[in-house]
């Protein structure tokens, strides 16, 4: 069954002069853990596609589903919650808390799922040491590189164990190794794990990763290819 | 958790946090410290009031206080002191003969009321006898009719210790009579209009000017304890419904009036250090707010609900608050008690202070309970503040904010 299903989203910004059509009737299916790349020129919609998909927007009409959920019929703290549940994020930057350290950032989501805090400290400590970063456990987003701040990221939004994972160009603000490393991270969670991505990019070298490429061009699927 | 993030969230930017911090501690300071010095001097005038002339309680005949006549004794006087004192809550009682008379000197002459007293019984309710500078309280060496006087009185009929001043009051059967008497002392307390209008004699010897044996117009008790003044007076009413009893308060109304303004103005001036305050923690969180509108939408992306975003914002605002709060309560604390052991000297400001019976070395001091008025005072200005910024970041729209560069 899809974890994610979208029906003729459209989106218009109305803040400016002239309304701007980000999406124009989207219709996508993303299957349990598929490892997809949403492609585009800048502009072309990504991010209003993955706000839409994540819940952190509502369209302007169609309708997305998580499951069984209509997740475009949710409100306020229900969307706050069904987020917290079911979706995991990694955004471009300015990910974590910056006042805590690694592992209470990872921790702090379990806690607002009100999760025991032996099994919060034990998992937290198991996602540090599945990416990599076990004896960063201590430190502050502000000491780790850019490229640890993103793992930790990765592991901070597996730590609710979520039906699937949105990252919206995670890579942006990386060099290449450490693109290279946390593409790495996330194909091996992806395929040991089975952890669903989706995540946009405009690195090539992303794309060639990525067993299914979305193209969007102008708020519309141009083209959408799975590799074999 | 939350409380940790809070926590660690208002050292981010410290200089920002300790300026707030220091306001709040510093408005505090400032009027704490105002408002212990004006209790303290209510609290004086009280006590010298208490102390020199109303005493805890008095007794009187019903209509003594409407014309101070010399018929309107208290019935069995001496009998009703001596059971009076016999009362484990009453630790004094006198009874004085009052009469309203002219004293004059070759110089001049004024109004006074005069209180017969025995000197022994009065030491026991007044301290009058502390405030002689001059002279001495009822000694010995004048045998024959002495008077106590006040400083201002004796100023204005230009007389000294062992100067003679003449008595002129009406007796028993209404008739004006007439007395030498001579100045043992001089008394000053610290009000000059009862320096004034107040003088000492002898019971014995007003009672023979007045032909009357033994006239007792009033009862002054002391208790062991002031806060025991109200039961003790009902008591009282009931055990001698003929009789007028009178606390402190109902002989000296303008006192707990000039307690209520005092108490007013505190507040007044309280609030407006704490509107003050208010706008500065305003402006701090709202800063704060404003700065990290990207992590808080990413907070709220994560799954961070609106109830937790509140509290994190409202805990941050109450430990700038109360760190301020802390500090500030703590520096008062400490001024009023060291300021209070030496008193504060306003003479050099306040002469006048004197004329409306004020002294003008002050002891401030402040209640317990109005450090933990002041605390709640602040906690709540620091609640009420925290909602504007709140409010702004709980509109914060997720998506937007995380776009915010
Ligand atoms: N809040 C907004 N108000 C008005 N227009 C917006 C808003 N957000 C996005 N847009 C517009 O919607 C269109 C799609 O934007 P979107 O951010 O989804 O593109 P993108 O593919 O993520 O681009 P990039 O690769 O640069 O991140 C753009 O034309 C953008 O200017
Ligand atoms: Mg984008």
């Amino acid at each position: 069954m899809a974890v994610i299903r979208t029906k003729d989203l459209k989106k218009t910004y109305n803040s400016s002069m002239v309304p701007v059509h980000a999406l124009n009737g989207i219709d996508l299916t993303i299957e349990k853990g598929e490892f997809t790349a949403l492609v585009g020129p800048s502009g072309s919609g990504k991010t209003t596609l993955l706000n839409l998909i994540g819940g952190l927007d509502q369209p302007t009409s169609g309708k997305v589903w998580v499951e069984e959920t209509e997740i475009t019929q949710l409100k306020g703290n229900d969307l706050i919650d069904f987020r917290l549940k079911s979706i995991g994020f990694v955004f471009q930057a300015y990910n974590l808390i910056p006042v805590l350290t690694a592992q209470e950032n990872i921790e702090f989501i379990m806690l607002l799922q009100k999760r025991p805090k032996k099994e919060r400290q034990q998992r937290a400590l198991e996602l540090l040491n599945a990416v990599g970063l076990k004896d960063r456990a201590h430190n502050r987003p502000g000491q780790l590189s850019g490229g640890q701040q993103q793992r930790v990221a990765v592991a901070r939004a597996l730590a609710a164990k979520p039906k699937f994972v949105l990252a919206d160009e995670p890579t942006a603000n990386l060099d290449s190794t450490s693109t290279a490393n946390l593409l790495d991270l996330m194909a091996e969670l992806n395929q040991q794990e089975k952890v669903t991505f989706i995540f946009s990019t405009h690195d090539q070298r992303v794309i060639d990763r990525a067993r299914r490429v979305v193209w969007l061009e102008d708020g519309r699927i141009l083209s959408d290819e799975t590799k074999m | 958790m939350l409380f940790l993030i809070a926590w660690r969230n208002i050292w981010r930017s410290k200089l920002r946090s300790l300026v707030i911090m220091f306001a709040i501690a510093l408005g505090l300071w400032g009027g704490l410290f105002v408002i212990a010095l004006s209790q303290g001097m209510v609290n004086q005038r009280m006590d010298a009031l208490i102390e020199t002339s109303i005493s805890h309680l008095q007794i009187h005949h019903p209509q003594f206080a409407d014309n101070q006549q010399v018929k309107w004794v208290i019935p069995k006087g001496q009998a009703l002191i001596d059971s009076l004192r016999r009362l484990p809550e009453v630790r004094a009682a006198a009874g004085r003969t009052v009469v309203m008379g002219m004293v004059s000197s070759a110089a001049a002459g004024s109004g006074v009321q005069i209180d017969g007293i025995i000197p022994a019984a009065e030491r026991q309710v007044s301290k009058i006898y502390e405030k002689i500078t001059e002279g001495a309280y009822f000694d010995e060496s004048v045998k024959r009719n002495p008077i106590l006087i006040g400083k201002k009185l004796a100023t204005k009929l230009k007389v000294n210790v062992r100067s003679k001043i003449i008595l002129t009051l009406q007796d028993r059967h209404g008739n004006i009579t007439a007395g030498a008497f001579r100045v043992v002392g001089i008394f000053e307390t610290i009000s000059s209009r009862f320096d004034e209008h107040q003088v000492y004699v002898r019971a014995e010897d007003l009672n023979h000017l007045l032909d009357t044996e033994n006239a007792i117009h009033e009862i002054a008790l002391i208790l062991h304890d002031v806060e025991a003044v109200d039961p003790v007076a009902t008591t009282l009413r009931t055990q001698l419904p003929a009789l007028k009893v009178e606390t402190w308060k109902e002989t000296a109304p303008e006192l707990d009036y000039i307690n209520e303004i005092m108490n007013q103005t505190s507040s007044i001036f309280m609030l407006i250090i704490l509107v003050a305050l208010a706008f500065g923690i305003i402006n701090t969180m709202l800063m704060a707010i404003l700065e990290r509108v990207r992590e808080l939408g990413m907070l709220m992306a994560v799954g961070m609900n609106k109830f937790r975003l509140f509290s994190m914002i409202l805990l941050e605002t109450l430990f700038l608050a109360a760190t301020g709060g802390i500090v500030g309560t703590l520096v008062s604390m400490g001024t009023v008690w060291l300021v209070a052991r030496t008193g504060i000297d306003l003479s050099v400001f306040a002469e006048g202070l004197r004329d409306f019976g004020y002294d003008t070395v002050i002891y401030p001091v402040l209640a317990p309970e109005f450090y933990l008025e002041v605390g709640l005072m602040v906690f709540i200005t620091a609640i009420l503040s925290a909602l504007y910024p709140a409010w702004k970041a709980l509109k914060l729209h997720p998506a937007e904010a995380i776009r915010t560069i």
